[in-house]
């Protein structure tokens, strides 16, 4: 059998899987909102989704918000991540243990660690009662809001206590593929540490760094449940609020909702996109 | 090389590098304590630090018949072994087809099968569900599994193309050429080959479907209850108690299972496959 053949059936499973459930949802997703669905008889194309959405101002204040958390949270947990996986590559005393220690909530899901972050800074949770306790605040609604807040603090610290780890072990992965030589010639020949991590670590590292964070960007712009138990109702994220709208007793805001989807499937493809963009222009100078 | 030591070959880690290790772990480790703590707890209101009265009754409730946790951590495992399954039967061949050839239009396919890892799940799951209605596919387990695949599917391929990159089918033909039937050549020479990374590939994708909360609240239409949809309703009404106990069952079968794979996660495979998107 030739190599072509092989390789065909060989491929054909899981591209009819993605194909068919993948392809198949966005482009039915894509003609609901357009109000086309024949299978339930509806045969005009409208754009009336679109114009309802884009004309009300609850969703821009979504959009600015889902973006908003995503940006901050890719940030802070890539900064945090090479931090951390500087000080993980070197050896030291119980390295095996902090390296299970630094692997243990990749296993856990998002959601048990949003419950988390719920008691640990809710205004009655855990922080709140260390604060009383040393007297910064008298009764719980003293204590800042960090949970239902229109900064969104509890949902980032979520995804930063998620991401960190996985960026970090993607990152340990990279750096164990390269020997140290690079640094330490640079040192050698007179860079600080500070110019040895800059303009040798940081350039070998920075493929692995980016599709990470493209990732992590991807996945907190997307992602339903956190912001749906950790953010206020209004305005709230946009994956909730096209739910709230696809299990709307309305069924004439079905189509809002699968215009929502299809808005976050672009905005996502283009943010990553761009972020490749603006990454590699980096990478070159 | 003189002075103190240089950064490079100094063993151990200065006192700054511990600290800011420990406030790390102290840190993922934290949002965990709660749960642990609440679902022992009988009294905890503000302002006590620590649960003013302990008890076993949200664990008495938990293993209880009549509240469905049990079920819901039955059919948890149900599908995400189901799609294990499934990710490994179509997964595998794939990532064989990614890992082993160079062919035209191969980045084309990459793309394609690793897409669903870009594009959140929620804007997939909202289109495709009034076909698993009109197949009859929602509101059952059958359904959900399938479902499941779209988050899982490409981790499994990637995992598996990572591992046959490294992977040289030579010794399949010897073994052709020695008699051996297409079959007998895949229990006996490939598969134990490719078991590590595979299993390592089965692990990620359990995992994936057994944290997916949106897709399986809308194909499951509230008929498919696993353990996250039961452990958001309780957080959602406020039974601390019974949420921490929930949120402790459903979490430990991962670190049980990283802590057996630890040796094998640390090395390059899993986080390295993981790099090549």
């Amino acid at each position: 059998m030739p190599d072509r053949w092989r390789i065909a059936l060989l491929l054909a499973p899981a591209v009819l899987v993605i194909a068919g459930l993948f392809m198949g949802g966005l482009v039915l997703g894509f003609a609901r909102s357009l109000n086309y669905m024949p299978l339930i008889g509806l045969n005009d194309v409208n754009l009336e989704a679109y114009v309802a959405i884009l004309s009300s101002s609850g969703f821009y204040r979504s959009l600015l918000l889902s973006t908003y958390i995503s940006f901050i949270s890719t940030a802070i947990s890539c900064v945090l991540a090479v931090g951390a996986a500087l000080i993980l590559r070197r050896t030291f005393i119980g390295k095996p243990i902090v390296n299970f220690l630094f692997q243990v909530n990749l296993t856990v899901p998002h959601l048990v660690g949003a419950i988390g972050i719920l008691y640990l800074f809710s205004q009655s949770g855990f922080f709140a009662r260390l604060a009383y306790e040393f007297d910064l605040i008298a009764r719980p609604a003293d204590f800042p809001a960090m949970v239902f807040d229109p900064l969104a603090i509890g949902i980032i610290l979520q995804y930063v206590w998620k991401e960190v780890p996985f960026i970090g072990i993607i990152l340990l992965a990279n750096m164990q593929t390269f020997s140290k030589d690079y640094e330490a010639a640079a040192r050698s020949l007179g860079a600080g540490r500070w110019q040895s991590f800059r303009f040798v670590l940081l350039p070998l590292i920075l493929p692995g760094l980016l599709s990470a964070s493209m990732i992590v960007f991807a996945f907190t712009f997307g992602a339903y449940e956190i912001p749906a138990l950790l953010g206020q109702n209004f305005p709230s994220a946009l994956p909730v609020l096209a739910y709230d709208k696809f299990t709307d007793v309305d069924l004439a805001a079905r189509p809002e909702a699968m215009a929502l989807a299809m808005i976050i499937t672009a905005a996502s493809a283009l943010m990553v996109y761009g972020y490749v963009r603006l990454a590699r222009r980096h990478v070159r100078s | 090389m003189s002075g103190q030591g240089t950064f490079e070959n100094r063993k151990g880690l200065s006192g700054i590098a511990w600290l800011s290790l420990a406030l790390l772990i102290t840190w993922l480790i934290l949002p965990l304590l709660p749960l642990a703590l609440w679902s022992v707890s009988r009294s905890w209101y503000f302002p006590d630090i620590l649960p003013s009265d302990y008890g076993l009754q949200a664990w008495t409730y938990v293993f209880s018949d009549t509240a469905g946790v049990l079920k819901a951590l039955l059919q948890t495992t149900i599908i995400a072994l189901g799609t294990t399954v499934l990710a490994a039967l179509i997964g595998v061949p794939a990532g064989r087809a990614l890992g082993l050839y160079q062919f035209k239009g191969k980045a084309f396919f990459e793309i394609l099968i690793l897409a669903p890892i870009i594009v959140p799940g929620i804007a997939v799951v909202l289109g495709i569900h009034v076909v698993f209605l009109k197949t009859g596919l929602a509101n059952n387990l059958a359904g959900v599994m399938i479902v499941h695949l779209i988050p899982a599917l490409p981790y499994m391929v990637l995992v598996m193309a990572g591992v046959f990159a490294n992977y040289n089918p030579l010794a399949e033909g010897q073994a052709r050429s020695l008699g051996a039937n297409p079959a007998q050549v895949f229990w006996y020479v490939t598969l134990p080959a490719i078991l590590p990374g595979l299993l390592m590939g089965c692990f990620f994708t359990f995992l994936v479907s057994w944290s997916q909360y949106i897709l399986t609240l809308v194909i499951g239409g509230g008929r498919v209850v696993t353990l996250p949809l039961l452990l958001f309703n309780f957080a959602s009404a406020g039974r601390n108690d019974i949420t921490g106990a929930i949120g402790i069952l459903y979490v430990l079968p991962g670190i049980i299972v990283l802590l057996l794979a630890a040796r094998h996660l640390s090395g390059r495979t899993a986080a390295g496959s993981l790099r090549q998107i």
